[in-house]
């Protein structure tokens, strides 16, 4: 604990510096706070992702590093993130699309009709508190871990897929090559080693957010301070980890 | 990768309508998984039927009491098939035992599935048989005399006093069982009913409807087997069996009805957001397998047929109606797990859109398979009713000499 503190101070300390902002740019203060040497305390962390809707363009890069970062496969019917667009005409329609889960981008919307706003909105796993996946597994094969992230032992699943229809955000699928559930793991490899989810690693506009609940001060915590966050189906009471800013009620 | 599900799925992609998840397109649980309820409905629905005649001495249907045991038994042992061949990795299915969740509705399956077989129906087979297991073997030779001897455990008390505990044994068992049977039929309901993230299984009435259509499916099973067998064995059923049988059915159809629409009812009155997604899944989807076939061919048809219980119509006319009520009822109650199952899948969870879903004929979860596995229940009866004959005249009376005590009857020679 010690050792976190200084850390903590050394960061503190370098606030005060000119062009230290620069460096905590670069570097990346999640790294820093998270680079605890090779002894990794799951207790000491609770991870959590932020999404702000509106710095979202679109891009589907996420999804593209997602995939190959997780070895996702590449048909379009597997994903542990993707991205969807909705779009709402004046007339009070909703459209909503995300060909090929958003991975290459989004054509230009196809209708003459009057578009009153658009935006996208990225999807994963919520990694809920409540989680009904885990809930539902008849042998305990998908379980949260102490810091808090949702995950499939692949070498213990019976592939039953109860834990998909129990999802109810469409998280989950069940890979065709290894016939076990699988889902975003927040790339629980990267992180436990102090490095970013890959979709938020390549996000060009960070409107994905990933950080710890809690006192620390990390981004997420800045975006939950300063934003109105919402998450996907409060209604299902599954308490999920992925908070949403600027959240338009159209999005279930 | 396997290329011909791909293209499966490629061809499921062009039938989207409106929006639905990536992960979506799939559809998880297969024809495999619409007969494994209909399975243990019928398992349930016959033993219930038997237990009728145990627990409230319905004489009439005492014809059928052994049968449906059997059929109960047979369609028992073929339930659990669908789920492991359904399962990604079918050699981990043990799991399931050694390492349950307990907070998991499905990790119960195993152990519920367990107790009924082999508490409830396995041993009131054994007391109900076992009397007559010991006087067949007397008269028989080789391979059937072994494996009556194998089966009775090589009993062969048949006194006054174990006979008379038989009978205690399987009227006890039946009280047990009759819960036991609600359980396991609406413990699969559960597994479907407390799905929160799918509204149109998502419902407290859900286990209930099971177990109802259960009963119904059960009844009509047993129906059709009594009446076919006994026109194999050129028979004449029972007709005060078969009137009886057509009542209860009768009856509980229109409960199962009645439960149904309080469902759609509620439903409907509530209005939740899912409402029209659902409306729309019943619109299109689903408007010949709810409509026509679950509600009209499957229910309110029988229903308006076995009225003829009450009319004045010559017998000869009344068992052809019966037999064929209780055909429709079948082919109802099937697309009634098919309209659950199925239906539960075709709409996305995003409530914007639907998929489709396209039954394969070959393949693990294909229709052959599918076909196979609502066949082999009626093997496997053909093999019990073989060695465990159900019929009346199968039964055995007691022996002059059954008085004394079972040394005597050991040594046969003795008496002659």
């Amino acid at each position: 604990m010690g050792k976190t503190y200084q850390r903590r101070e050394f960061l503190a300390e370098l606030l005060n510096f000119p062009g230290a902002t620069i460096l905590l740019g670069v570097v990346g203060p999640v790294k820093l706070l998270a680079a605890e040497g090779d002894s990794y305390d799951p207790t000491e962390h609770y991870y959590a992702m932020g999404i702000d809707v509106e710095k979202c363009i679109g891009c589907g890069k996420c999804v593209e590093a997602c995939k190959l970062e997780n070895d996702v496969p590449d048909e379009p019917f597997y994903f542990r993130t993707w991205v969807e667009r909705y779009t709402v005409f004046t007339d009070g329609e909703v459209h909503v699309d995300s060909p090929e889960g958003g991975i290459h981008g989004f054509p230009p919307i196809a209708s003459d009709k009057e578009v009153l706003r658009t935006f996208f909105v990225p999807k994963l796993c919520n990694h809920c508190d409540n989680p009904p996946c885990v809930q539902v597994c008849p042998v305990g094969a998908t379980f949260k871990t102490q810091d808090g992230v949702v995950l499939v032992d692949g070498d213990y699943c019976i592939g039953c897929r109860y834990c998909i229809q129990a999802c109810p955000y469409g998280a989950r699928f069940l890979d065709p090559r290894t016939h076990v559930a699988d889902k975003c793991t927040f790339c629980y490899h990267r992180i436990t080693k102090g490095l970013l989810p890959a979709c938020v690693e390549v996000c060009p506009t960070q409107a994905r957010v990933f950080g710890e609940l809690g006192d620390r001060s990390t981004p997420l915590n800045r975006m939950m301070r300063m934003s109105h966050l919402e998450v996907l189906k409060p209604h299902m009471n599954t308490e999920p980890k992925v908070f949403y800013a600027a959240l338009d009620g159209e999005v279930r | 990768m396997d290329p011909e599900h791909l293209a499966q799925l490629e061809s499921a992609l062009d039938q989207v309508t409106g929006f639905i998840y990536p992960n979506e397109i799939e559809l998880q649980w297969s024809i495999l998984i619409v007969i494994y309820p209909y399975l243990t409905g019928l398992v349930a629905g016959a033993f219930i039927l038997a237990s009728l005649e145990r627990v409230f001495n319905v004489k009439e249907i005492q014809p059928t009491y052994r049968l449906a045991l059997l059929t109960a038994l047979a369609f028992l042992i073929v339930a659990p098939l669908p789920l492991q061949a359904h399962l990604g990795h079918p050699e981990r299915a043990f799991e399931i035992f050694l390492t349950p969740n307990p907070a998991s509705a499905m990790a119960m399956f195993g152990f519920v599935y367990l107790w009924y077989l082999m508490v409830v129906l396995l041993l009131e087979i054994w007391f109900e048989y076992r009397a007559d297991l010991v006087r067949w073997r007397r008269n028989e030779k080789g391979l059937m005399k072994f494996v009556h001897w194998l089966i009775s455990l090589g009993s062969r008390d048949v006194s006054p006093a174990a006979v008379a505990f038989d009978r205690k044994a399987v009227q006890f068992i039946t009280i047990i069982g009759i819960p036991s049977a609600f359980l396991l039929h609406g413990y699969v309901g559960f597994i479907f009913g407390s799905v929160k993230a799918n509204p149109w299984w998502s419902s407290v009435l859900m286990p209930i409807v099971f177990l109802c259509s259960a009963i119904v499916s059960g009844i009509s099973l047993v129906l059709l087997i009594y009446y076919v067998t006994s026109l194999l064995r050129r028979k004449k059923p029972e007709m005060s069996c078969l009137n009886t049988l057509a009542a209860f059915l009768l009856y509980a159809l229109i409960i199962d009805l009645s439960l149904e629409a309080l469902d759609f009812i509620h439903r409907l009155y509530e209005s939740e957001e899912s409402i029209e997604i659902l409306e729309q899944l019943i619109i299109t989807k689903l408007s010949l397998s709810l409509t026509i076939v679950q509600i009209l061919i499957g229910t309110i048809g029988p229903i308006v047929l076995l009225a003829a219980r009450f009319s004045k119509l010559p017998d000869e006319l009344k068992r052809m109606i019966y037999f064929i009520a209780a055909l429709l009822v079948q082919v109802g109650i099937f697309s009634t797990r098919w309209n659950v199952v199925i239906g539960g899948q075709l709409f996305s969870k995003s409530l914007r859109g639907m998929t489709a879903y396209k039954l394969e004929l070959g393949g693990q979860e294909g229709l052959l398979v599918a076909i196979g596995l609502l066949i082999l229940p009626f093997l496997i009866l053909a093999l019990l009713i073989k060695i465990l004959p159900p019929w009346e005249e199968a039964k055995t009376e007691p022996e002059p000499d059954e008085a004394a005590a079972p040394e005597s009857i050991a040594q046969p020679s003795a008496v002659a």
